[in-house]
């Protein structure tokens, strides 16, 4: 097996990796709407779906009711329903662009994808790998960079719709995305500024600062700080960075671009049928990337608790269970599970914010965005290197 | 292999840079401009300057390209609603001529090129940093204050103020 693997040519490993990612991606931004309509049912106090299931499958005893309830072939039911209604093109369209729009929008969701480590594992002399398609040495700028081209999805349908109420939004998501993307970038850089210490070659990699995140209690000093994750040494960098990624995503309480309340539907008023969920799709991606690196960044990445690293739970389960833990495949998905676990949690907790705040208006989308946020984000920036310019020169 | 990816990434960024120019539709040229952008990108990746690459897309294809969306969107250009020639935009590009002309005449007689190409180790984080914060720390500061002062100009230029005192 490993050595059919390794006698591919590096180019077929690549896309075979490339594909097996991808083909996990999207339907996991399927279910995700699922889950929404699920929670959302949860938080209303309503059943939710519950009804659609396959004739054959109900006389499967108890598998086939309880999955009845879950709603899971309301999934599928969809997904047919997108694929094969009638597609309408309204007449009055810029026919190029708005075909060109949702695929603009699903290449930033998958790209992004490629450098977003997901798992890490011990080789066989004890050095942690990381689980990554590509692991650049710009990590988390070559996310930010690519992920900025998603406006152009937004931007594109607004504009080829050719109507009012797309247009309005295409404007919207364009001036809100630019103006978060700067608070966001900001509320980052100091995490690099701790994982950077003077002397070292410089790195932006995500693995870094997930392996930064990893240390072991070593009583009170500043080496036990290394156990614990950013988003508990710097919790105003993870707050400015989530409400950042909420404007993103385009999720509400900031959907200025989609507005169901104001503007119809805002940028996909005019789009039906499969061409409408692939913007769905996208936006689950995205939210699930935004995510993973929310979870790498602050929530120390696959390490399950602060102060317990992956390779010591690896360890104490390895020589207390069994010997299979230490095998690299077993701790490779354990190390997968623990991060799409954290993962998750976040998307419910998007979908949590989503049920529970309301919407802002525009011009106090705008005013958090450029008054509230980004002077926050530049304070804390200043604060750490202040602190770093005092206690890691003694250190 | 890089050889074909340099060849596949120039045609691309040459090929999208002339249409920005030639191409009469304002959004069409945007998007080529994104385009040419990508396959510049693409080849700083190539001579090993992902940084360079990342930074581009990050600051030009992300939002500069993205502003001037926005403007084209606000103006609502409609392709040959300005006449292409006037008297101003062709001395200025005879003007632009000339100047490259010139800059490609003393590269050509003047310059002094290695004969070999000579390999240089892949730049790193800190490299970058070093000579922003040293040698050329002096050249970005004046960019940096060259923007604001174009940035608080527009807010000036835009802003009226005889309206604003008769609201109150």
């Amino acid at each position: 097996m490993i050595e059919l693997w390794n006698s591919l040519h590096p180019l077929v490993q690549a896309v075979i990796k490339g594909l097996a990612v991808i083909g996990v991606m999207f339907p996991f931004g399927g279910a995700c709407s699922l889950v929404e309509r699920k929670v959302s049912a949860w938080m209303q106090g309503r059943p939710g779906p519950n009804r659609a299931i396959p004739f054959w499958f109900a006389w499967v005893p108890v598998l086939g009711p309880f999955l009845q309830k879950l709603g899971v072939f309301h999934l599928m039911a969809d997904g047919g329903k997108m694929f094969f209604k009638e597609d309408p093109v309204p007449g009055h369209v810029n026919k190029f662009y708005f075909y060109l729009a949702p695929v603009v929008g699903m290449i930033p969701a998958f790209t992004t994808l490629t450098v977003v480590p997901f798992g890490a594992y011990l080789d066989g002399a004890g050095k942690l790998v990381p689980l990554v398609l590509a692991n650049l040495d710009v990590g988390i700028l070559a996310v930010f960079a690519v992920s900025s081209l998603g406006v152009y999805s937004l931007i594109l349908a607004g504009w080829a719709s050719n109507s009012k109420y797309p247009f309005l939004g295409g404007i919207r998501a364009s001036a809100q995305l630019i103006s978060y993307e700067l608070s966001m970038t900001l509320a980052v850089l100091p995490v690099f500024l701790v994982v950077n210490p003077p002397g070292g070659s410089g790195t932006l990699s995500l693995f870094q600062v997930v392996e930064f995140q990893s240390g072991t209690w070593q009583g009170f000093t500043f080496a036990s700080l290394h156990g614990l994750w950013f988003g508990l040494t710097m919790p105003v960098a993870a707050v400015v960075f989530m409400v950042a990624l909420f404007a993103e995503t385009n999720r509400l309480p900031f959907d200025m671009a989609e507005g169901e309340a104001d503007l119809v539907g805002g940028f996909h008023t005019e789009y039906g049928s499969m061409k409408w969920g692939l913007f769905f799709v996208a936006e689950y991606s995205n939210m699930l990337i935004g995510s993973g690196v929310f979870v790498l960044l602050f929530l120390g990445g696959w390490n399950p608790l602060p102060f317990l690293p992956l390779a010591s739970v690896v360890g104490w389960l390895g020589s207390h269970l069994s010997p299979l833990f230490l095998h690299p495949i077993a701790m490779g998905l354990l190390s997968i599970g623990v991060f799409l676990g954290k993962a998750l949690f976040l998307i419910f907790v998007f979908m949590w914010v989503r049920w529970t705040v309301p919407r802002f208006r525009y011009d106090q989308v705008m005013k958090l965005g450029w008054q509230k946020l980004l002077p926050l984000a530049i304070g804390n920036l200043i604060l750490y290197a202040i602190l770093i310019a005092i206690f890691q020169a003694k250190n | 292999m890089a050889d074909t990816l340099f060849l596949i990434l120039s045609v691309l960024t040459v090929a999208t840079a002339l249409l920005v120019v030639l191409n009469k539709n304002a959004v069409n040229a945007a998007m080529f401009l994104l385009l040419s952008l990508v396959g510049l990108a693409g080849l700083f990746v190539l001579l090993d300057a992902p940084l360079l690459a990342f930074v581009l897309i990050l600051v030009y294809a992300g939002a500069v390209v993205a502003l001037f969306l926005f403007i084209i969107m606000l103006l609502d250009t409609r392709p040959g609603s300005f006449p292409a020639f006037k008297p101003l935009t062709v001395t200025a590009a005879l003007l632009g001529a000339a100047l490259l002309s010139l800059g490609i005449w003393t590269l050509v007689h003047r310059a002094v090129l290695p004969l070999t190409p000579k390999s240089v180790p892949m730049p790193t984080m800190k490299h970058y940093a070093e000579m922003l914060f040293t040698t050329y720390l002096l050249p970005v500061q004046v960019v940096g204050f060259m923007l604001l002062i174009a940035m608080l100009g527009v807010i000036v230029l835009s802003k009226k103020y005889t309206e604003t005192e008769d609201a109150k």
